[in-house]
């Protein structure tokens, strides 16, 4: 067997995942500069708030192409089980959110629908199936 | 699909993960594949039984 040319598989996919983790903390990072920013550094500064939308938004990006790369790098059952989680977390946000926005829509919460409610739903949901399909396929 | 690859693999005294390395995909893969719960693509199993030296059909059956 030849296993340099196959670790190198392994040791990529691992590679991947740990960019993937490093951009997902980077964007985690400039998203609360951007949020906490405005109020507790620099004061409500437009030139500033700006600038770190922009860096927020930019990091996001990359984080998304670490995404792609991420995927494309894991094996095909292992994009099946992303697949499916990615399917599922869609799915329920697309039905949770625009029921969510027709509660508050039609006053029946008291509370302005937030879209952070929206996203910690589909977090969940998405983490849950991964698990699932984890299962599934053990 | 049912396959042969638990008792190849067996045959030649390779572990489910130098398989899994051999074919570029993980070790849970390999385990679900022998396992009946996740049927391969037709390039993963052309490569599988390429790697066993066997015609496709004597390593992966439909039922």
């Amino acid at each position: 067997m030849n296993n340099s040319k196959t670790n190198n598989w392994a040791a990529n996919s691992a590679k991947n995942t740990i960019v993937l983790g490093y951009w997902t903390v980077a964007w985690v990072l400039t998203m609360a500069l951007a949020t906490f920013g405005p109020k507790f550094i620099w004061q409500s500064s437009d030139t500033l708030t700006t600038l770190a939308i922009i860096i927020n938004f930019a990091v996001g990006i990359g984080m998304i192409l670490a995404n792609i790369r991420h995927l494309k790098g894991l094996d095909e059952m292992h994009q099946k089980i992303q697949l499916e989680a990615m399917g599922i977390s869609l799915g329920v946000g697309l039905v949770a959110g625009l029921s969510y926005s027709n509660l508050d829509v039609a006053n029946i919460i008291t509370n302005d629908a937030e879209i952070s409610y929206l996203i910690i739903i589909m977090g969940l949901t998405y983490l849950v199936a991964v698990i699932a399909g984890q299962r599934k396929y053990r | 699909m049912k396959n042969r690859l638990k008792v190849l693999r067996a045959e030649r005294d390779w572990t489910q993960a130098q398989l899994a390395n051999e074919l570029e995909v993980s070790r849970q893969t390999i385990n679900a594949i022998e396992k009946g719960k996740f049927d391969p693509s037709l390039p993963l199993a052309f490569k599988a039984a390429q790697l066993f030296g066997m015609a496709i059909e004597d390593v992966f059956q439909y039922d």
